[in-house]
């Protein structure tokens, strides 16, 4: 089996290169197209994502559990001298993020199916944009990592300026701080990143493949570590709405337009979560260590905080961006925990998470596009004229307060159970959350899908054709990973074993028993 | 005969598929034909219920073997890095019990359905639902684990939402069943931290393991961190209980959960789902044994205090199912503290007649409802027995049997469990529970003689209502009737349902004796509930007792009977002013500091740019100045820095930190 593993990493596929291109390859072909166009640049669209997830999913079951490790790898050289490479691959952890990223990309071109302003522009950038989140998944380079997270931010800055909506906050302003509060977080990353490349490559032989940085622990010290972590903390924990950082993410969501929702509560926050594991955990462990308690006080505190604001939101999107920073509250406080079973949790926190987010985005945009509001008092006994976005939106709000034979809800029993032992009191006041997480959830599902018959909203016409896809594709996920959890958490428990984190956390456990600290 | 039925028992896991095929059938395939859903869900429960007959009769066959052997089959379900989760069923007396229970009241309740939601819009939803229950609910009885009881547990939960709000056009059944689940998510809270708990310690969830474990003393004591932690960890799990079997404080949702039809009221919040909560303590009851006395101490404690709590507002009420309601509040309570005295076999022989008697009452309530046109005040109604004779004649089999009036069900559980109060040395619990025996044949009987009796009023026109519902009336009337009799003669019910702490290798509570009954004590329970009815009798037929009278000579405390308490607005008052009050404050902190902090940096800087912006005057001097400045500057720090100044040098100041 090893002979075979060794064989596997480092075998050429382009089948990553293909995941890639699928989407770019459409979004070139309907930059030829006319723009009178638009059913044949949806369908295009379709087609370009449609493939992406296809091969993602192949890519989902023909990975090796049992070897581990990068697969599916691809290393191509870049500049030597800076030791870039284009290397991509997979491994537990990023293919499931692969995977979400193309059922939310596939899904929301059908969330977008009416758009009919600028209908040529947006699907080329919503392409791009799928393209970019995919690219930092695959990544296996930093370089090529932060390339691909840049060039996402630039089609959701256009995205919600142009397409987005004016609520409490204008779509400029929603736009503008979306942006620019990521791009600062970026930034102090930048310069951590640039810190941990230039130390790594002090001894020659400059790098900045991930397990190469990772393999060459011994020239970080303790306070470098502290440092680096500290700057990659600030850029990812903002990326992921870590409170106090998350003021950007309800106005941001509320101004987006729906398939940016979906994609960026979805996937791209999830980036967030993801450096940390991949660079922070894995490559800085100590400065991890140091951060951790830091980590999980703020974790546990936006879990209570943005549950709480969640209840007294008037606007559909507002609840959902909240309950997504208090969400995400729990993936920190897995991260923070810094056991095998917690990030076990996180990274099927963020899958969970992902699915469940867009869904309730893709909803809430039908609701908001066939009604023109998203004012909760407005709305009320949808399910009459719409049973079927009824159905969409009430599974994504058990799936939201963590139902049991929902991912959601052993995601959620596995992040408790890795942190109850590490940080017990925290651990159960971040537990209570559920309660206040059911509160606000059953209100939001009451007031807008119960409750007597509106005759104002009688002319709404239930989900019908090519909507009917993002509810399909995200509740079938939702409960068939549910149902057989094995089916996303053994892949990321092969991840967490596999890629060399099991043997990190492990070592740091000894080391805090040694009292080393 | 053990082994032959070996086989059948690793089939149990049939008997939830069943209902779980049925619900997918309806969800997708026949949900536009009234008929077919109807028949594909009553057929599923049926061959399931066949299937849990089969498995009783075999269990019963198999005798003492079968308590000491519980049957197990389970497959890997979560397998990660510190968590390892099975999925399975156990075949043993306690969930052969449960699955007929179930089996037999959800059978009826659906077969019920066909007559009583006829015309309803929602038909296959509705059965779809009930299907949906019915999975859930005999999944819950063979669940191996804690955790797979909690995910089934969860799932009766959003069962029971959902058909509380089954008419979701009602401004009422809309919030009470976001109540429900907002309450027992309370509950859930506990008993999921109850959860965790316990596997950090024993690294299993598995009952049979967990109470090996235990039952090692010595060791599984020191694994645990001592007795305080496996009490503390008893008082979490109960948190559950208390929010699902309606125990005081949570039990504030059962009631409004009337608002959902009335054959679900039958199933779920009479019979089934709310006594999984007692199932759950049974169930886990070698935890409680192993904690300190105060853990069982508090659910006798406090299933006494639901028991009587209850009872005295069920007098007050004059809506026939929230009569009921609290009634099943009480009798859930009774149950509790069966627990608590630690009598497992009295409490889980109540549940069972309970489901009997209860849900023949609220489907007989039903019955009169549907007969009335959606009328549920017992003052509007009067003179029922002679219009709906079948209706009449079971609902009183069904009070008497409430009542513990020998020979029905009631009687011989509601015994076990005083006589088990006194003779465990607990006289105020049993004081209470024989003074809640008196309340309860009191308030069934003021309903019954209100309802049923009294003079006939005029613009009510009731018939009796068809077979589909009378029918099983009258089959659950035969199991009210007869149900108790399992007891005799010598206590064979209780040989049967007992748990694992009586087994697996070291007995730590010595074996079940046969032991007769103890005719005084249940003399004396006949003779209280005997009063209670002819209170009733004298009060709402003869009227020698005048209640208004009664009720004028104690405004207070009738107002407060009356107001449950006062029980849901304080609830009301803290949800409004603390809940969403926090709520507020920290989104108004959220907008006014911490976005504020954001929008006021963005104000600095675009004010310094502003500033930054007259330096770009344009002139080609200005620029030759500034640029020949920095190149001095640049120069003097770089020579200062190399030479002995290193105070100026940044770089030598980054240096000298390092």
């Amino acid at each position: 089996m090893p002979a075979t593993a060794v064989q596997g990493a480092l075998a050429q596929s382009p089948l990553l290169l293909f995941v890639l291109l699928a989407p770019v390859v459409a979004a070139l072909i309907i930059v030829f197209l006319p723009k009178e166009e638009t059913k044949m640049i949806k369908i295009v669209a379709a087609m370009g994502t449609f493939v992406a997830l296809a091969l993602s999913l192949y890519l989902f079951f023909a990975y090796n559990r049992v070897a581990g490790g990068a697969q599916f790898t691809l290393t191509i050289p870049w500049t030597k001298d800076l030791g870039v490479n284009l290397a991509f691959g997979v491994d537990g952890i990023s293919l499931p993020m692969l995977l979400l990223t193309n059922l939310i990309g596939f899904s929301a071109i059908y969330s977008s199916w009416n758009v009919d302003k600028r209908v040529k522009e947006f699907f080329v950038l919503l392409l791009i944009l799928i393209t970019g989140v995919m690219g930092t998944f695959i990544a296996r380079d930093l370089f090529i990592f932060f390339l691909f997270y840049e060039i996402v931010v630039i089609p959701i800055y256009i995205m919600v300026i142009i397409w987005g909506s004016t609520k409490r906050v204008t779509k400029e302003y929603a736009g503008m701080k979306l942006t620019i509060y990521l791009l600062i977080g970026s930034a102090f990353l930048l310069v951590g990143l640039i810190m941990l490349y230039l130390r790594a490559g002090s001894q020659g032989h400059p790098t900045f493949m991930f397990d190469q940085l990772a393999q060459r622990q011994y020239l970080y010290g303790p306070n470098f570590q502290k440092i680096v972590f500290g700057l990659l903390l600030f850029g990812f924990g903002t990326l992921i709405s870590m409170f106090p950082f998350h003021s950007w993410s309800p106005d941001g969501y509320a101004g987006a337009p729906t398939a940016v929702s979906m994609i960026h509560a979805g996937v791209l926050k999830k980036i967030g979560g993801y450096g940390l594991i991949r660079l922070g955990l894995m490559v800085l462990p100590i400065g991890a260590k140091f951060w951790a308690p830091v980590i999980a006080v703020l974790a546990v505190s936006g879990v209570l905080y943005a549950a709480f604001i969640a209840l007294a939101q008037k606007d559909l999107k507002y609840v959902i961006g909240y309950s997504s920073v208090s969400h995400m509250g729990y993936v920190m406080l897995a991260i923070a925990a810094m056991n095998t079973t917690s990030i076990n949790g996180a990274v099927g926190m963020m899958f969970a998470h992902g699915v469940m987010s867009a869904l309730f985005f893709s909803m809430i945009g039908f609701i908001y596009e066939k009604s023109h509001t998203r004012n909760i008092a407005d709305l009320g006994g949808l399910a009459h004229q719409m049973p079927r976005l009824a159905t969409g939106f009430l599974l994504a709000g058990m799936a939201s307060l963590g139902l049991p034979s929902t991912i959601n809800f052993i995601s959620e029993f596995t992040i408790f159970m890795g942190t109850i032992k590490v940080f017990p009191v925290l651990a159960i006041l971040g537990i209570a959350g559920i309660i206040f997480t059911a509160v606000y959830t059953l209100r939001v599902i009451a007031n807008v899908l119960f409750g007597p018959r509106r005759p104002e909203w009688d002319h709404l016409k239930d989900l019908h054709g090519p909507e009917l896809v993002p509810l399909v594709v995200f509740v079938v996920v939702i409960f068939a990973a549910g149902v057989i959890p094995n089916l996303v958490f053994g892949l990321v428990n092969s991840g967490v074993i596999s890629t060399g984190l099991a043997k990190v956390l492990q070592t740091l456990g000894q080391v805090q028993i040694g009292g080393l600290f | 005969m053990f082994t032959e039925m070996h086989s059948l028992y690793e089939w149990a896991w049939v008997i939830p598929a069943l209902p779980l095929l049925s619900f997918l059938l309806i969800a997708f395939v026949t949900k536009r034909s009234k008929g077919l859903s109807a028949a594909v869900s009553i057929l599923a429960i049926l061959c399931a219920f066949g299937l849990a007959i089969a498995i009783a009769a075999g269990v019963i066959g198999s005798g003492s073997e079968i308590v000491k052997h519980p049957v197990i089959t389970s497959i890997n379900w979560l397998d990660i890095s510190g968590l390892k989760l099975n999925f399975g069923t156990v075949v043993d007396p306690l969930s052969t019990m449960m699955l007929f229970v179930v089996g037999l009241v959800a059978s009826m309740v659906q077969i019920y359905s066909v007559g009583y939601m006829h015309g309803d819009r929602g038909w296959s939803r509705y059965f779809a639902y009930q299907s949906l229950f019915a999975m859930s609910m005999l999944g819950l009885v063979i669940a191996t684990n804690l955790l797979e009881l909690f995910i089934f547990w969860e799932l009766v939960g959003l069962c029971s939402y959902l058909l509380i709000g089954f008419w979701y056009h009602k401004v009422s059944a809309r919030e009470a069943a976001k109540k429900a689940f907002m309450t027992t998510r309370v509950g859930d809270f506990g008993l999921l931290l109850g959860i965790l708990f316990l596997f950090s310690k024993y690294g299993t969830l598995d009952f049979v393991h967990l109470a090996a474990l235990m039952n090692g003393t010595a060791q599984g004591l020191a694994l645990a961190g001592g007795v305080g932690y496996i009490t503390l960890t008893a008082f979490l799990l109960f948190v559950g209980p208390i929010g699902k079997s309606g125990q005081f404080p949570l039990h504030v949702w059962l009631p409004d959960a009337m608002e959902g039809p009335t054959p679900v009221s039958a199933l779920i919040h009479a019979a089934t789902m709310v006594v999984a909560g007692v199932f759950l303590v049974a169930r886990i009851y070698f935890i409680f044994q192993h904690a300190a006395p105060g853990a069982l101490e508090f659910v006798a404690g406090l299933g006494a205090f639901t028991a009587i709590f209850a009872a005295t507002i069920a007098i007050a009420q004059d809506d026939i199912k929230r009569i009921l309601a609290y009634s099943t509040l009480s009798q859930l309570g009774y149950m509790m503290f069966a627990l608590g005295v630690g009598s497992l076999t009295a409490s889980m022989f109540h549940l069972m007649t309970h489901a009997f008697f209860k849900a023949l009452m609220f489907l007989g309530a039903g019955s009169v409802i549907h007969a009335l046109h959606e009328k549920q005040n017992i003052w509007d109604m009067g003179g029922l027995w002679k219009k709906m004779p079948i209706t009449g004649t079971t609902f009183a089999i069904g009070v008497l049997a409430i009542s513990g009036i020998p020979p029905f069900a009631g009687f011989w559980s509601k015994d076990e469990i005083l006589s088990a109060a006194l003779q465990n040395g607990h006289p105020i619990i049993y004081a209470v529970g024989l003074f809640t025996a008196f309340l309860t044949a009191f308030y069934m009987g003021r309903l019954f003689f209100v309802a049923f009796m009294g003079p006939e009023k005029k613009e009510n026109h009731p018939h009796e209502s068809p077979y589909w519902m009378t029918v099983p009336l009258i089959i659950l009337a035969f199991f009210s009737t007869v149900g108790g009799l399992v007891a005799l003669p010598y206590h064979n019910f209780a040989f049967y349902v007992r748990n694992y702490i009586f087994v697996n290798g070291v007995v730590s509570l010595g074996t079940f004796t046969h032991e007769g009954m103890a005719w005084g004590l249940a003399g004396i329970s006949v003779l209280f509930g005997l009063a209670g009815l002819v209170l009733a009798y004298m009060t709402y037929v003869t009227q020698t007792v005048k209640a208004e009278a009664v009720a004028a000579r104690f405004p207070g405390v009738y107002k407060l009977l009356k107001n449950k308490y006062y029980i849901d607005e304080i609830y009301l008052w803290i949800i409004r002013n603390i809940m969403d009050g926090v709520g507020k404050v920290l989104y108004w902190f959220d907008i006014h500091i911490i976005d504020g902090v954001i929008n006021g940096l963005a104000l600095i800087t675009r004010g310094g740019a502003g500033g930054l912006r007259r330096v770009h005057t344009g002139q080609l001097q200005t620029y030759a100045l500034v640029f020949f400045l920095a190149v001095v500057v640049i120069f003097l720090a770089y020579t200062m820095g190399s030479g002995q100044v290193s105070a100026l040098n940044p770089l030598a100041m980054l240096g000298g930190v390092k």
